[in-house]
């Protein structure tokens, strides 16, 4: 434990280099060592752009001292902060995060002229009726019959899916795509189907509810919160 | 202490006005003593159908602005004592009328009857605001047509955020032969889409016409269909378990027997 764990390691990489700050250490120790470390290795012109990551480790940073960081490095040229990564959240960012995530499941038929917005992936036991929309920033699930308007991943989350027991919307919204039901053909609805973007064709496909977990692999289980985090 | 039931659409054209008038006189018919409210405020309707146009002296607007006593602006029925009108104005418009007014006269008419029957204008706005604002209890009326299962939705809806809990459903204006052909919705979808308790069911038929142009609701008539209905959805009003047996009563012959056959005779 005699050596002086470095404040500020340097480790280069294939996509270009990565900071470990040591986060016992005061800020100020951080930016002065930041100033040490990096002054004198300005690169010559011509030389590619490099990214550089940084690793907090258990330190937490406010957007202001974040911002001081960026402007050091960004201070010596050629160098280009990509990312900022802590380990630690605060609690009010972990609630804000807890709420994009969780499910909210709701009772009731939502019926023409009402609106629900919820955040995070909602599962309606219930109806949307024609004329009746449901918004939701994640997925939404609808136990019930979807006759009226779905909107998900309102926030532009375009892996959002919609599912619901029968499918016969007036409109399926998916991040900024939107989808109607065909003008002529009178069609029945449709039983155990969700709506999702298709990448390859850039528009939203509505497919059998058991395809889901080949479209969405992320859906199951919580483990995808925590990759999405 | 009486109970009042507001009768509402949203759409217009759907048949309130006939349908408060007909289970008015029906609840009326089985002894129970009823008045009927017409919050349509410049358009009145409900006295014509009633046959008592010409004996309107005070309206309701006149009672809000205490130009009258209510009982005064009561129109006894020339027909049989329980049953009484309380006019809507003509010439005012609907900004004479409050929710709050609407409220104490609903109150004071209930230690009087058993039954304050509502005939609310079509819209959502303040006229309709009127007359849920008093109402302990709601029948949504609804055509098999989409635009007006549509405002049924929309109206159910507003029940619900005025907390009135008890909402139930007539489907009026029933042309079997259309249904039978696929052209019109038939009352099993209706019902499911908005998902709440059918009450009734009215086949369209000539004679509700003709008995409003007489001034004379058609449920005193004791055998038509749509008279027998109205009369069914009292007594279920009242309580009774009536099955909807008007419902088989529209269908052809043919089909009800092919459907019924084996299974019960009508």
């Amino acid at each position: 434990m005699s050596i002086k764990k470095q404040i500020v390691s340097i480790k280069g990489t294939k996509e270009g280099l990565t900071l470990h700050i040591d986060d016992t250490s005061s800020f100020d120790e951080v930016m002065k060592e930041l100033e040490n470390k990096l002054v004198g290795n300005e690169m010559a012109d011509g030389q590619p752009e490099i990214t550089v990551r940084i690793q907090l480790g258990k330190r937490y940073i406010t957007d202001e001292q974040q911002e001081q960081i960026v402007e050091k490095v960004r201070s010596h040229h050629k160098l280009v902060v990509e990312s900022i990564e802590s380990d630690v959240l605060t609690k009010e960012e972990a609630l804000e995060w807890k709420r994009d995530t969780q499910t909210t499941s709701i009772f009731k038929v939502i019926r023409s002229g009402q609106v629900v917005e919820i955040r995070g992936d909602v599962l309606l036991i219930g109806d949307v009726n024609p004329g009746g929309k449901i918004v939701a920033t994640g997925n939404i699930f609808i136990m019930g019959n979807l006759r009226g308007v779905a909107h998900a991943g309102v926030d532009g989350n375009a892996d959002a899916v919609i599912a619901a027991s029968y499918m016969k919307p007036s409109q399926l919204r998916i991040a900024n795509h939107i989808s109607r039901s065909p003008d002529y053909e009178e069609v029945a609805g449709t039983y155990m189907e969700c709506g999702y973007i298709d990448e390859e064709q850039g528009k939203i496909m509505v497919d059998r509810l058991q395809l889901l977990y080949q479209k969405r692999p992320d859906l199951r289980g919580i483990e995808r919160r925590m990759l999405n985090g | 202490m009486g109970e009042s039931i507001v009768i509402t659409s949203g759409k217009g054209g759907v048949g309130k006005t006939t349908t408060t008038a007909n289970i008015g006189t029906a609840l009326a018919l089985m002894g129970k003593k009823v008045c009927l409210v017409d919050t349509d405020i410049g358009l009145r309707n409900l006295d014509v159908i009633m046959g008592l146009e010409n004996r309107i002296i005070y309206d309701i607007v006149d009672v809000m602005e205490e130009r009258c006593k209510l009982k005064q602006a009561l129109i006894k029925d020339k027909r049989f004592e329980a049953l009484s009108l309380l006019p809507a104005a003509q010439t005012s418009d609907k900004s004479s009328l409050t929710p709050e007014g609407m409220v104490n006269i609903v109150q004071e008419l209930k230690q009087e009857f058993d039954y304050i029957v509502i005939d609310c204008p079509a819209g959502i706005e303040q006229g309709y605001k009127n007359a849920v604002a008093a109402a302990d209890k709601a029948i949504v009326i609804t055509t098999p047509e989409k635009a007006s299962v549509r405002d049924a939705d929309r109206i159910i809806g507003l029940l619900e955020q005025e907390e009135i809990e008890h909402r139930r459903l007539v489907v009026n204006r029933i042309r079997n032969h259309m249904v039978e052909q696929g052209d019109m919705l038939d009352v099993d979808e209706i019902v499911a889409i908005l998902s709440i308790d059918l009450l009734g069911i009215v086949a369209d038929d000539d004679e509700v016409i003709k008995a409003s142009n007489n001034g004379e609701p058609i449920a005193f008539q004791p055998s038509t269909k749509p008279s027998i209905a109205y009369r069914n959805i009292a007594r279920r009003i009242l309580g009774e378990s009536v099955p909807l047996q008007s419902f088989d009563e529209h269908k052809g012959i043919l089909t009800r027997v092919k459907e019924f056959f084996g299974i019960r005779s009508k």
